[in-house]
Order: structure tokens, then sequence, then C-alpha cells
């Protein structure tokens, strides 16, 4: 009983003081919140400044080999301000190059997303099935993007197929990776309550462990769309047609220098809004999830 | 007649340990009686719990619930579990509608769980939250949770293990209080596993203290002779109340010393 008076005291000992001073809620000033604001989006934006005014320097030195940034951007202006312009052919704004980019690598992805969940539910569930495929998974996945391109256009015959074929197989292996892992580390808590209550097969399989599982789910596909988007550069550069890879490739032929710089902060742009996108749709279908 | 719950020569052993945890344990609990479970950290007593559960197999013995020998877990014996093992994912309401549409399908219609969902949130006074999700309320209310859910499942025996041991001291009283409640209106069948002696004493009607494990088994069951309703300021200074908890402690701190504090 000692053990309740305590608190008890303590409690009495704070109301006491309470009206005393009146509690006011804390206002923050607006100003704070802009200087917030400014802390954050100030130092990038002068780190930025810094670099190319020092890439502008290096680039104005006699015998430099790469343009300097006003050079890109006397340079390339159309590319810059016009992406959405289409001379037909391959003569097109980088808006469509990046579309058709866009296009192979949701097409890849969302393959890749079906089989790499299924056969990491398959694996993460049973014990015959991780053993069995680990070990090839693992041997498989190391393999570069690239080297898989010869025997696809060998397979498919096409191009099309084959830049899918190849956004596919690279980033399948972290979906069914992380997929197995959240699915066998569904938390004994949770097995408990399902089996207190008798929850068995599919519905426990969508009610207790796809919930569960989905957190690392997600890290897998953010880690598939960012390898995606690696590999498609690379694998358009060999097969050509439209495509920012092969934008970047054929400016590179044709000793287009600045285009070239202008294309990849596109792709590094594109890549970075990928990675927060598949983040953000992880946030809002896992909310709560992980917040215990 | 046999009891309603009959624990008979429960034997529990771990793969690699020579020494079983639990070695002969026999407890018979009534039907509407409320069993403590109590002894040092380490003594077996939530593997019994579990065994009971049916979440563990026992090694030797069994458990018979209501004439029927017990195999694997059942909603008729629902638990409380210590870190309230809600879903994080499904607000309160939902928590509880998993349980209720999986047990109690067969016996009702939709609308009527509903309303029993709504009925066992009331009997926890959490309707204010029944449709926030675990993190944004506070321990006690997900333990409140956690034992609505178990009394949704209509179970025969309610086993709760340490329910209360990660609140703090004035959130435990309350929802001591709320449990003793509960159970003077429905009377349901209980086991519960503490370590906390004036819970104990306060909460049941008998209290079963377990040796020092390994090998732990039923040193003493004590019957807890107050009347109910209980009130604990009025027993505070009750030398029933007293003399009751005297026994425990005296069991725990005199005979049975806790094997960490002598090791050290």
């Amino acid at each position: 009983m000692n053990v309740q008076t305590k608190p008890v005291a303590a409690v009495a000992a704070t109301t006491s003081t309470a009206p005393a001073k009146p509690r006011v809620a804390p206002v923050i000033p607006r100003e704070s919140r802009a200087r917030a604001i400014a802390a954050q989006v100030l130092p990038p934006l002068l780190i930025l400044a810094v670099l190319l005014t020092i890439w502008e320097f290096a680039g104005r030195q006699p015998g430099a080999t790469l343009p300097a940034p006003s050079q890109v951007w006397t340079n390339s202006y159309d590319l810059i301000v016009n992406p959405f312009y289409d001379n037909g052919g391959l003569d097109k704004g980088l808006f469509w190059h990046l579309s058709a980019s866009l296009t192979r690598v949701f097409m890849g992805f969302a393959i890749a997303t079906v089989v790499g969940i299924g056969t990491g539910l398959l694996i993460g569930t049973s014990t015959f099935a991780m053993r069995g495929l680990d070990p090839i998974f693992q041997v498989l996945r190391t393999i570069p993007p690239l080297a898989w391109l010869p025997l696809s256009l060998a397979a498919f015959r096409e191009a099309q197929p084959s830049a899918i074929f190849v956004i596919f197989i690279t980033s399948v292996w972290p979906i069914i990776i992380n997929t197995a892992v959240g699915v066998r580390n569904v938390p004994q808590d949770y097995r408990n309550v399902a089996a207190v209550i008798r929850l068995r097969g599919p519905s426990y399989f969508l009610k207790v462990v796809l919930p569960a599982a989905a957190p690392y789910i997600f890290t897998g596909l953010r880690i598939g769309i960012g390898l995606s988007w690696l590999a498609i550069i690379a694998a358009e550069m060999l097969i050509g047609g439209v495509g920012i890879g092969f934008f970047v490739w054929d400016a590179w032929n044709s000793s287009n220098l600045t285009d070239i710089i202008v294309a990849l902060v596109y792709v590094g742009l594109v890549g970075f809004a990928l990675d927060r996108a598949v983040a953000l749709i992880g946030r809002l279908v896992t909310r709560g999830t992980m917040a215990n | 007649m046999p009891a309603f719950l009959d624990i008979s020569r429960l034997t529990i052993a771990f793969p690699k340990s020579p020494v079983p945890v639990l070695s002969d344990v026999e407890l018979q609990i009534e039907k509407g009686e409320f069993v403590a479970v109590i002894g040092h950290s380490g003594c077996g007593k939530s593997t019994m719990l579990n065994v009971v559960a049916g979440l563990l197999e026992p090694t030797l013995g069994g458990v018979v619930l209501d004439g029927r020998e017990i195999a694997g877990p059942g909603p008729d014996r629902a638990v409380v579990f210590q870190n309230h093992s809600l879903l994080p994912w499904l607000t309160c309401y939902e928590n509880i509608k998993l349980a209720v549409d999986q047990t109690l399908k067969s016996s009702m219609g939709r609308k009527e769980r509903h309303e029993w969902i709504l009925h066992n949130l009331g009997l926890v006074r959490m309707m204010h939250a029944k449709d926030k999700r675990p993190h944004e309320i506070s321990g006690g209310m997900k333990q409140r949770i956690g034992i609505g859910r178990a009394l949704a499942m209509k179970p025969k025996v309610l086993l709760m293990d340490e329910p209360f041991g990660a609140l703090d001291a004035l959130t435990r009283a309350h929802l001591q209080d709320q449990v003793m409640q509960i159970h003077n209106d429905l009377g349901m069948t209980t086991m519960m596993i503490t370590h906390d002696v004036d819970e104990a004493v306060l909460l049941s009607d008998r209290i079963v203290m377990l040796t020092n494990g390994p090998n732990a088994h039923v040193g003493e069951i004590l019957h807890v002779d107050l009347p109910r309703p209980r009130d604990r300021l009025a027993l505070a200074n009750d030398p029933r109340f007293v003399n009751a908890r005297a026994a425990v402690l005296e069991f725990l701190h005199a005979r049975h010393t806790n094997p960490a504090l002598e090791a050290a």
C-alpha cells in the first residue's frame, strides 16, 4: 500500500503549485518558423552556389575538357527551357525521353513487385522454399544488370521487352529478400494473438502477416526502384531508341557535352523523385505499423 | 466431480536443459474463481500460463478445462498478454473486432457482433478511444483494450500474464479496480500471473505460490478470505488483508528467497 501513497503525494504537490503560475500555451513566433525553414533550405543552396562557382572557374581555364555551367546554359538553352518539343524521330524534348524511360521502369518494376512479393511470401513461410531458393537468389542477385541484357536480347529479340526484363531482374531481388525477412520477423506477440483466436491460413496471412511485413516490403520496393533507375540508363545506352539513356549516349556521339549535363541533372532529379514517391506510398500504407 | 480447470502433474522441460522448469504442478480452479499465481521471476509462472493457453506443449501431465483436455490455443482460454499485443495497424475497435469476428461469427449476426464489440469497449471504459490506434493511447489504455479483447471472446477462463507489470503504480491500481469490478459483474474464471503481492491479495480468491525454478512446483496455496466487493483503501488496515499479505511475503522472501539476489 505504501507504493501508492508516494505518487499521490507527488501529484498533490504539483497541483498546489500550479495555480500560482498559470500555464500558457507556448506560442511559436512566426519568425522562428521562417528561420527553421531557412535553416533547412539555405545550406544546400549555398553549397550548390559554391560548387557551381568552382565548376565555372575550372571550366573557364584554357584547355578545360568539360564545359562550364554558363556554357551549359547558353548551348543547351532550348533543351532546358522546352522539354516538350517533338521534331519526330529521336529529336524530342527531355520530357519525352524521360517518359519513355519511366514507362519501361514502371513496367519492369510492376512485374518485379508482383513476382518479388509473391516469391518473398513463399520463402518467408516455407522453410523448404527458403533453403532451396535462397542460395540461388544470393548468387543471382550479384549479377550486374547489364550482364543480363545480351541474354534477354537473345530471348526476346526486341529492345523493349529486353529492357523491361533487365529492370525486372535488377529490382526483383531486394523485393524478394526484404519480403521474406518481413514475413519471418512477424513478432511472436502477433502470432500468439492469431493462435488464440484461431486465425489461420489465408486470413492469418492477410490480416496479420502482410500488414506486419509491410514496412519491410516497402524497404525492398524502395531499394528496387532505385536499382531500376540505375539499370535503365545503362540498358538504354545499349538498346537505343527513345529514352534518356540513349539520349545521353547520342549526345556523346555528337559531342553535345552540355546536353549530357542537362540530361544528367534530370536523371538525378527523377531518381530522387522516384525514391521519395515510393517512400511516401510506404508511409501512407504502413501508417501505424511502424509506430510501435 | 473434477474441477473446472484441472492442471495435473504438469511438467515442462525445455529441450536443452536437463532439469525441467516446472515439475508436477497440481492446481484445480473452480468456476468463477480468481486465482493468482505468484513467484520470483524465472520460476516458470508464465510458462505455466502458456501451457494452459495452449501456446506451449507440456512435457508431461496435462490440463483439462470443463471436462475436455486442452490441445493447442483457442478462444475458450483468452489471454491478456503482458505487453498488450494489440495489432498496431488496427484501431482499438478493429482489434476487438478481429477477435470477435473470428471467434463468434457462427453464433452472432453482424449487427449483434458490432453491439458486442461496443459493449466490451464500454466494459473496459474505452468507448472514447474506439477509433484510435494503439500508438495513440497510453499503456494503461492499451492493456484495457487487451482485456476487452479477451473478454469479448467469451472465454471459459481468462488468462492474464502479468497484465499490469509494465504500468506505473497509479495506472496499475486503477486497472486492478476495474478488473475487480468486471470480475464482480461477470464472475469469469480467471488465472492471473503476477509478481505483485498486493495485487495478488487484493484481486484473488486463492494465491498459488510457486517455489523457485528450476524444478518449480506449487509450494503453498493461500485462501484469501476477504469479502467482495473489496475496497483497496478500506482493506489497507484490515488485519485479514495484512495477514494474507504477510503470509505471501514470508513465503517469497523468507522461505524462497529470490535466486537472483542470493547469487549477487
